[in-house]
C-alpha cells in the first residue's frame, strides 16, 4: 500500500509529479502560483502545433474545458490571433482544493503564418477539447507545378 | 461508468509507443463527496479509462491526432501523447458510486464520501 501523503490524506499521486510533467507546464504553473497570472492575458498561451502543405496549414491547439463560445479566432493578414476565455469551476463557500494545478482565465495567441490564406475560406472545428484552424492558401501563392515540354 | 475489474495491461499493450503525459488535475473536497477534473483534451469516452483497484484509482486516455500524410510539420510547440495518472483514493470514498463525465476535453469524477453518522449520541441511563 502506498502512503506517500500519510494516513489521513485522502490523495496522494503514485507517481511523483514534476518527473512525468512536462518541463513548460510544469514551469507556467508554478508561475502562475507565484504572479497570479489567470487575473491577466498570458501573452503565447496556449501552444500550437502548425502544420503545412502546398494546399495550405492546420493549426491544432489544446484548449480542454474551454466553450467554443468562449474562443475567437482573427486573422489579419498573416497573422492569426487565437483568444478566448477558461472560466474556473464554481465552487461552494465549504469547498476547498486538496490540488489545483488546472490554469484559468484568459489566453491569447499569435502565429505568424508563412503564407497568404485564402481567408474567407478559413475554417475552424472545437472536438474534445482540441481547436483544429484549416487555412487554405492563397491561391497565388500555391506551388505551381511547370510543364516542360518536350521539342 | 467505472469499471472495477477492467484490466489495465490491454489498454497499454494494444497501443503504440507513445509519449504518455501526466494531466494536470483539480481536486475539490465538498462536504458530501470529492471532485476531480483531469485535463485530457483529445480524449473522447471510447478511449478513456477509469479503473479501480483496491484503493487505486487510474484514469488512461488515448488520444488521436490526425493529421493527413501530406502535411509537414512547421512550427511544433507541443507534442501529443496519452494521458495517465493514478492516485490512491481513501477508505472515506464509496468505490461502488464514483461518476465520470466527459467534457470538451476535461474529465470530471465526482466521488461521493461514504456515509457515515457524524456525532453519535449516546443514551445515559439513570442507575439503579
Amino acid at each position: 500500500m502506498n502512503k506517500l501523503g500519510g494516513d489521513n490524506m485522502l490523495w496522494s499521486d503514485l507517481e511523483k509529479t514534476g518527473l512525468t510533467l512536462e518541463p513548460w507546464k510544469e514551469f507556467e504553473r508554478l508561475s502562475r502560483e507565484l504572479f497570479n497570472w489567470p487575473e491577466e492575458s498570458v501573452e503565447e498561451f496556449p501552444s500550437v502545433n502548425l502544420w503545412v502543405a502546398d494546399e495550405g496549414g492546420i493549426i491544432t491547439t489544446e484548449l480542454p474545458g474551454v466553450e467554443s463560445k468562449d474562443i475567437d479566432i482573427s486573422l489579419v493578414g498573416k497573422t492569426l490571433t487565437i483568444k478566448g476565455l477558461r472560466k474556473e469551476e464554481d465552487l461552494g463557500e465549504d469547498d476547498t482544493y486538496l490540488k489545483k494545478e488546472r490554469w484559468y482565465g484568459n489566453f491569447k495567441k499569435t502565429v505568424e503564418l508563412p503564407f497568404n490564406v485564402e481567408s474567407d475560406k478559413v475554417s475552424a472545428s472545437f472536438s474534445n477539447g482540441i481547436l483544429t484552424i484549416e487555412l487554405p492558401r492563397a491561391e497565388a501563392e500555391k506551388p505551381k507545378k511547370i510543364e516542360i515540354k518536350s521539342t | 461508468m467505472v469499471d472495477e475489474k477492467k484490466e489495465l495491461q490491454k489498454v497499454e499493450g494494444s497501443y503504440d509507443v507513445k509519449r504518455i503525459f501526466t494531466p494536470s488535475v483539480d481536486i475539490i473536497e465538498r462536504k458530501d463527496d470529492i471532485l476531480l477534473y483531469a485535463d485530457m483534451p483529445g480524449v473522447d469516452t471510447e478511449s478513456l479509462d477509469v479503473t479501480i483497484e483496491k484503493n487505486v484509482l487510474t484514469i488512461y486516455g488515448k488520444v488521436k491526432y490526425d493529421i493527413p500524410e501530406k502535411y509537414k510539420l512547421y512550427l511544433n510547440e507541443y507534442d501529443v501523447g496519452d494521458y495517465k495518472r493514478s492516485f490512491t483514493i481513501s477508505e472515506e470514498i464509496d468505490k461502488d458510486r464514483i461518476q465520470a463525465v466527459l467534457k470538451n476535453g476535461v474529465l470530471k469524477l465526482v466521488m461521493p464520501k461514504i456515509d457515515v453518522v457524524k456525532t453519535r449520541k449516546i443514551e445515559v441511563k439513570e442507575g439503579n
